[in-house]
């Protein structure tokens, strides 16, 4: 995708609050912590070994995953750091997701690259494998939504 | 004390679908109208056993629903040698005809949920009289793909994992957490490569676009209900395709998605529940005047 491919289609996301956005960022950090809190969750990705880049479209993290655990999460960019598969949503998109109940369209992952509010590229073999774990994990700042400003 | 059973029976019927015997596998409960019910692509009948056993329904109504050939307990024809399974708009519409014949079904009201929703339209389109009204859930004559269909069927993925993993997300926020887990064991139990062989149909085969606005639904009424959470049929393409029909009933059902039936089964009965007084209702009107119905 050239870069002018690239901002067109970013003009049709929905712009984000810079207020949410911060919000957003600081519950991405949060969410190794959250991860740790719920093992049945790691059991179910204790075959995933995986570089990937995950959170706002500007300000995405490099994640690093072992045996189910985030044992990195680091923003980006990092010099020469690699990845497999990238899942990058706008500000408003992950506030939304993380709504207790979130409305219409904004309830889901792949809801939300339908309605081009995210972006999913790269090598999707470990993202396919483990759908419903990065489902479930990005969906772990709804249970403490309360602490994320919208 | 003997424990509660519930009140429908499953049954084999043998039918024969364009030449070729296949043993299918249905659960039935009520007495009345036929009320034949099509599960969605990749899962079986057992989406529809709440409305099965419901204690008014099956009062008037004769519920009845099928697990098509590959899905649920109707197992693949005894002449099947492993070839690409893959549902054509030809081929589904003829199993239901079929097995409504083979059970002497007359004019019965069919009801069908996404792939079974679509293909309540083609029914709508070429065999209007053989029904009574013709319901579809999730119905719409195309809609946008929103995942490349190779992933569901290939060596490296889980095909169980990842064709709950997808679906998952078609389920409204609001639905119980046991409904939720239920609804996608289904599809975790579906054979390899059938939920793919089913969105055949669904993607490439059962496009319906510009030959919806031939269906007349002063010959059988049509209703459409579409859950406000489903993205993959959403609201507005069933909206789309019923501007296109004269007379086509619309709902959209709040904190419901793609599987109303099975993911929130009270919810979706609240809205069913009219659908099926009016049917009644029509069809009791229709016998009291002498009409053929």
């Amino acid at each position: 995708m050239s870069a002018l491919q690239e901002n067109a289609c970013l003009k049709r996301m929905t712009p984000s609050p810079i207020s949410s956005a911060a919000a957003v960022i600081e519950a991405f950090a949060g969410i190794p912590g959250l991860l740790e809190q719920a093992p049945a969750l790691v059991a179910r990705g204790r075959a995933l070994d995986c570089e990937c880049l995950l959170g706002p479209l500007d300000h995405p993290f490099h994640v690093s995953i072992r045996s189910g655990r985030i044992v990195d999460l680091t923003p980006a960019p990092v010099l020469m750091r690699s990845w497999r598969f990238s899942y990058r949503a706008t500000s408003a998109a992950w506030s939304a997701y993380w709504e207790p109940a979130p409305r219409p369209g904004w309830h889901d992952l792949l809801a939300l690259t339908k309605r081009e509010e995210a972006r999913l590229e790269g090598d999707l073999h470990p993202f396919m494998t483990h759908l419903q774990y990065f489902k479930d994990l990005l969906a772990l700042p709804r249970r403490h939504a309360s602490s994320v400003p919208t | 004390m003997t424990g509660h059973i519930e009140p429908m029976v499953g049954r084999y019927v043998h039918v024969a679908i364009d030449g070729e015997m296949h043993r299918i596998y249905f659960e039935e409960n009520g007495d009345g109208i036929p009320l034949v019910c099509l599960h969605t692509a990749g899962s079986d009948g057992r989406q529809w056993r709440h409305l099965l056993a419901d204690e008014e329904f099956s009062r008037k109504f004769r519920i009845i629903a099928f697990d098509m050939p590959w899905h649920g307990k109707s197992n693949p024809p005894a002449g099947w040698t492993g070839e690409e399974y893959r549902l054509t708009t030809a081929g589904y519409t003829a199993t239901i005809r079929a097995f409504c014949r083979a059970l002497g079904l007359e004019k019965p009201v069919v009801m069908g949920c996404s792939i079974g929703g679509r293909i309540v339209l083609n029914l709508a389109i070429d065999h209007a009289s053989e029904f009574r009204a013709l319901i579809g859930l999730e119905a719409a004559d195309f809609q946008a793909p929103w995942y490349d269909t190779s992933w569901l069927h290939r060596p490296d993925v889980h095909g169980g994992e990842v064709c709950a993993a997808l679906v998952s997300g078609l389920i409204a926020p609001q639905s119980p957490e046991a409904s939720r887990r239920e609804t996608l064991w289904a599809y975790m139990q579906g054979g390899p490569g059938i939920f793919k062989g089913d969105l055949y149909f669904y993607r490439v085969d059962g496009d319906l676009r510009g030959r919806v606005g031939k269906i007349d639904t002063g010959i059988c009424p049509l209703y459409l209900l579409t859950g406000e959470y489903d993205f993959s049929c959403s609201p507005e393409d069933t909206r789309r395709t019923a501007a296109a029909i004269d007379g086509a009933s619309v709902t959209i059902m709040e904190q419901l998605g793609h599987f109303p039936m099975s993911e929130n089964p009270g919810q979706f009965r609240r809205y069913i529940a009219p659908v099926l007084s009016e049917i009644l209702e029509h069809s009791t009107i229709s016998t009291k005047q002498g009409a053929h119905v």
